[in-house]
């Protein structure tokens, strides 16, 4: 009978099939490799095996005779391969270049310490020149002062500006265009919005740097003219259409049968979008504008040119700052291969990496707790 | 077959369950309503009288327009792009179409229970409560006491008591309807429109509504939409038939069912077609 046969896929549907499987975890993979390679780069500074100290042990230049090239190479911060490339002329001025630096920074009493350890990345330090222990980001001044709070707090505000722009507008425009709207004014409002998105950050950052910057100065008059205002309003733009297109979708499959008992019992139709349609949504609107918390986090291009850069820990907007994202690409090409600036450098985007794995995660946990208690489920 | 519908307002000519069923004063008149979708027309110059604390019953085949006309009552057609509607609905000698009503004001008059339960994806206490607040109650003693009143009206105080605050999307299909009604007579209206508000349900949770319905009718005029012939012969005073947009017969429940006047209501109440 044909009950034993059973049901076997047509060769090209298994093909196509294993293809997607194929797809899915190369993107997997990809997401972990891309991972693991920022966190390997990062790991010395985890385990504490930089060190920036200044003060080392020094040998005289006749010691490179009887030092064995392994030592030797050890000694100079060379891979193998540059190693090999040296001759002898060149090691011997590496080796005096290095006892010159050496007497030149023993002068500051700064000289021995080991930057990168956690205490001088995240703790405050009185430095020499300094009237108190202050959180200083300045790896390529004499001593590299590697403290990322300027950095994380940069990030942040700028983070919380672009948000606190974006958010009400992309959420009431959300709220207009799903439920207020009529269909007419929903064919062209949706998509002009969404192409918003469309416009590469390195347009958004030009925007910013001529336009934005001027306007912004003259509504508020402050000093500066590149801050996080201007960066934050700046990546806003960018993260409205991120967050209105997914609370929309959110808003829109609201059922119509909760939309249509709220406007039989006599409720307006903005006290339905407001009052039953927008807690409805909740868990969409919420996701919606986590990932927008996770744009504005990674965007680069826009608050490096928009934000002033400077490395200063400062509650005020309207002063210059630098965010983590505009760190590593202003200053990972400038970097010793292999050396603690670049491994810093990585461990902060390792650091970038976590936040916002984080934050993905806490918000899943946020959005199945809303979910369930709107179904009944606890 | 179908008969024209007359200028004159259709009103049921036998004394229903009672003689004083048919002194009820009218409380919904409709006046050659007719009700177009662009160009399609859904109702077709339809006049009816609705009496007042009865419960008046729809039937007729699907796309007859028994539905399209229960939402002109509360003007929930307004809702959809395209709609053209003629003629007057008055309720309570009041044109609901005029200019100068209050959609708010007339859904408080009216109100309306669907065929699949809808309560919000709020806890059941704040089902019932967001009607009331709309209307305007806010003080707490009150809103507990009509919520109360209204869950034992509609026969589900005693299942649900003990868990007012959560979510009411955890009630059975049943319960979710008996909820919805609680939820339209806690404000009071003096309409309440039920469009197939059993068709989603099993027979018990059927029979629940049914009894409830009839529990109802001595506060409320309750006019029903409905698939099921037997429902509509066990529940309501009066029936009208309807047919491609057109009313073809209105008169009391037992008339229709038993001796109906027009040739196509008794071969759709016999079941020959439909």
């Amino acid at each position: 009978m044909g009950l034993k046969r059973g049901h076997q896929a047509h060769p090209i549907e298994w093909l196509v099939e294993r293809g997607i499987f194929l797809v899915a975890t190369t993107a997997i993979l990809m997401v972990f490799l891309i991972f693991v390679f920022v966190a390997r780069e990062a790991l010395p500074v985890f385990l504490g095996q930089t060190n920036s100290s200044l003060v080392q042990e020094v040998l005289p230049v006749e010691k490179m005779n009887t030092l064995t090239p392994v030592e030797l190479q050890k000694y100079l911060g060379l891979s193998a391969k540059q190693y090999r490339e040296l001759d002898r002329e060149s090691i011997r001025a590496l080796m005096e270049v290095k006892i010159e630096g050496a007497t030149e920074a023993s002068h500051d009493k700064d000289a021995g310490l080991n930057t990168t350890a956690w205490r001088y990345l995240i703790g405050p330090h009185q430095w020499t020149g300094y009237e108190r222990p202050a959180y200083i980001w300045q790896p390529v001044s004499q001593i590299h002062k590697y403290n990322i709070v300027p950095l994380l707090i940069g990030s942040l505000k700028v983070t919380l500006v672009a948000l606190l722009f974006s958010v009400p507008l992309a959420l009431g425009a959300a709220i207009y265009v799903s439920q207020l709207a009529s269909t007419r004014a929903r064919e062209w409002l949706k998509p002009s919005i969404e192409l918003l998105a469309g416009i590469p950050s390195v347009v958004l950052g030009f925007f910013a740097l001529l336009v934005l910057a001027t306007l912004l100065q003259k509504l508020f008059g402050y000093q500066g003219r590149l801050n996080a205002l201007v960066a934050g309003v700046a990546l806003g733009l960018a993260v409205i259409p991120v967050v209105f297109s997914i609370a929309e979708d959110a808003l829109s499959s609201v059922p119509r049968s909760y939309t249509q008992a709220a406007l039989a019992l006599g409720s307006s139709r903005w006290q339905t979008a407001w009052q039953i349609v927008l807690p409805a949504a909740l868990p969409g609107v919420f996701a919606a504008v986590v990932l927008g918390f996770g744009r504005a986090m990674g965007e680069t291009m826009v608050v490096l040119m928009a934000s002033g850069n400077a490395s200063i820990v400062s509650g005020s907007i309207f002063d210059s700052t630098r965010t983590i994202t505009a760190t590593i690409a202003a200053e990972l090409a400038e970097t010793v291969f292999g050396g603690h600036h670049y491994r810093v450098l990585f461990m902060l985007g390792t650091l970038l990496f976590i936040i916002t794995f984080v934050s993905n995660l806490a918000a899943g946990q946020v959005i199945t707790h809303l979910k369930s208690r709107m179904e009944g489920k606890r | 077959m179908t008969e024209k519908s007359s200028p004159q307002i259709a009103l049921p000519k036998v004394a229903a369950t009672s003689g004083a069923a048919d002194a009820a004063p009218v409380i919904i008149k409709v006046r050659e309503l007719s009700l177009f979708y662009g160009a399609a027309q859904a109702l077709n110059q339809i006049s009816i009288a609705i009496r007042k604390n009865l419960v008046t019953a729809f039937i007729g085949p699907s796309g007859c327009g028994k539905s399209t006309l229960l939402r002109c009552f509360n003007r929930m057609n307004d809702l959809i792009d395209n709609v053209r509607i003629e003629g007057q609905v008055e309720i309570n000698g009041e044109d609901i179409y005029s200019k100068e009503v209050h959609l708010i004001e007339l859904r408080k008059q009216v109100g309306m229970v669907f065929q699949r339960s809808n309560p919000f994806p709020k806890s059941i206490f704040e089902n019932i409560a967001y009607a009331l607040r709309l209307h305007g109650t806010t003080r707490r003693a009150e809103l507990e006491e009509i919520v109360e009143r209204s869950l034992r009206q509609a026969a589900l105080w005693d299942e649900v008591k003990d868990r007012l605050h959560t979510s009411a999307l955890g009630l059975s299909g049943g319960q979710q309807q008996r909820l919805c009604i609680a939820r339209a007579i806690a404000i009071r209206p003096e309409i309440i429109l039920m469009d197939e508000p059993a068709s989603a349900l099993d027979p018990l949770a059927t029979a629940r509504i049914e009894e409830l319905i009839l529990e109802l009718k001595r506060d409320f005029t309750i006019v029903i939409v409905t698939h099921n012939m037997q429902q509509a012969a066990r529940i309501s005073d009066h029936t009208a038939f309807f047919y491609l947009g057109r009313l073809v017969e209105y008169d009391a429940t037992t008339k229709i069912f038993t001796h109906p006047a027009v040739k196509q209501t008794e071969d759709y109440v016999t079941g020959r077609f439909g």
